[in-house]
């Protein structure tokens, strides 16, 4: 094809994608959006599945069965919406393994949030809460975007989502409605959990490098500073409602702007995170890799009873 | 990471209730059919999404060619004459 006609092709997406008409996996796309796509949707999926693993850690020690089945549940969801957005990604042309071998050696990314601890059975809650809280904020303006995979895979992973902060919220009512200890239990989670809620929803928009491009294919429909302000003025209610402290102490409602202004993020702390110093960054990739390794045996022996099966079956056809 | 054979992808479709088709819902690997079956009621029907669950590998899918949509679906255009509206009656006829 000539850079003429390519450039033709580029015009004519552009224009199908701002008539809000879906791209389809076997359409014709320019190469930088489906690498995008690649790199976007696998990161979300690695996301939720590494995102299984700090909850993972409470799901034995659950301090009811009540709690326990809805972690469980909870769990599940995740590794489900792990592969909704796998299968996604594969329609567009990058296999499973290579997902798998990018997530395992470093190459990709997945969000930064999981890289803390979950050292209470507060954090439980403070996860839902927040964390499911701020990733709905994410994924709900991308049910909507313009590759019809994804949006497809967000719709179902958007009406899973808001039971997993339901559960959350609501072991942090019962907690800050407890003993003195178990509110300071909740109140402390809060504290360790509220900064990096906040970075979930990506750099400033000085620093964000994607932003207009991502505008453009609907991968983004607000900016990252909208999406905190939004999640900020959504979740500040919610924690007075139970009598805990967002830990910001220039956290104040404007009444100018309607909203509520808030402190300055430690976006040193952040840059850590991601580029691997985080407090669970190593563990984080031991458990998975490790995981991935130790069920090897089960994959291959899976796959030899199911060729033998197919075998035997062609035999007594013959 | 050297796993011998990789798992088939599978495509699956899921009928939400008697009296509505099989939808496609999504795609996962498997080994076989049977651990496809399985697989797809965990990912795609833990909320009662489904009835009925069909899977079929998916290179055994033929899908049409986007880039030929032209000659494949431009001839449907220009056949008006498909339509009721395309016939012209008198105001007058009642039930048609
Ligand atoms: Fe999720
Ligand atoms: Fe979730």
């Amino acid at each position: 094809m000539s850079e003429e006609q390519i450039r033709n092709l580029e015009k004519q997406f552009e224009e199908r994608i701002a008539r809000d008409e879906k791209i389809e996996p076997k359409d014709w796309m320019p190469e930088k959006y489906r690498q995008t796509h690649i790199r976007q949707m696998s990161q979300h999926a690695h996301s939720e599945v590494v995102g299984m693993l700090p909850e993972g850690n409470w799901i034995t020690r659950a301090p009811s069965l009540r709690r326990k089945v809805a972690l469980l549940a909870k769990v599940q969801d995740e590794a489900g919406h792990g592969l909704y957005l796998y299968s996604a990604t594969e329609t567009l042309g990058i296999s499973r393994e290579e997902m798998y071998e990018q997530l395992h050696t470093g190459k990709a990314k997945y969000s930064s949030i999981f890289n803390y601890p979950t050292i209470t059975w507060a954090d439980i809650g403070a996860i839902g809460w927040l964390v499911d809280g701020a990733a709905i904020i994410n994924q709900v303006p991308l049910c909507s975007t313009s590759f019809g995979p994804y949006a497809r895979a967000m719709v179902r992973v958007c009406k899973e989502e808001s039971f997993h902060q339901r559960q959350g919220y609501e072991i942090m009512i019962k907690l800050s409605s407890g003993t003195p200890e178990q509110k300071e239990m909740a109140q402390d989670a809060l504290n360790r959990w509220w900064w990096p809620s906040l970075m979930m929803l990506g750099p400033t928009d000085a620093e964000s490098v994607h932003t207009e491009q991502s505008m453009k294919w609907k991968l983004k429909r607000k900016s990252n500073d909208e999406l905190r302000q939004q999640f900020i003025d959504q979740t500040v209610p919610q924690a007075d409602l139970i009598g805990l402290t967002i830990p910001d102490p220039d956290l104040k409602w404007n009444e100018e702007r309607g909203s509520y202004d808030f402190g300055e993020i430690d976006w040193d702390e952040f840059w850590q995170v991601v580029k691997g110093h985080g407090p669970m960054n190593k563990e984080r990739m031991k458990a998975r890799v490790g995981a991935w390794e130790r069920g090897e045996w089960v994959r291959d022996a899976a796959m030899a009873h199911a060729e033998k099966k197919a075998e035997r079956k062609e035999k007594e056809a013959v | 990471m050297t796993t011998t054979k990789n798992w088939p992808l599978w495509e699956v479709f899921v009928r939400s209730k008697n009296g509505l088709e099989h939808r496609h819902f999504g795609s996962l690997h498997a080994a076989d059919a049977d651990m496809a079956l399985e697989n797809a009621r965990d990912v795609y029907t833990r909320r009662n999404e489904g009835v009925s669950i069909w899977v079929v590998e998916s290179k055994n899918i033929t899908a049409s060619n986007p880039e030929h949509n032209g000659e494949m679906f431009e001839p449907a255009k220009d056949k008006v004459y498909r339509h009721p509206t395309f016939y012209e009656l008198p105001d007058e006829v009642k039930y048609m």
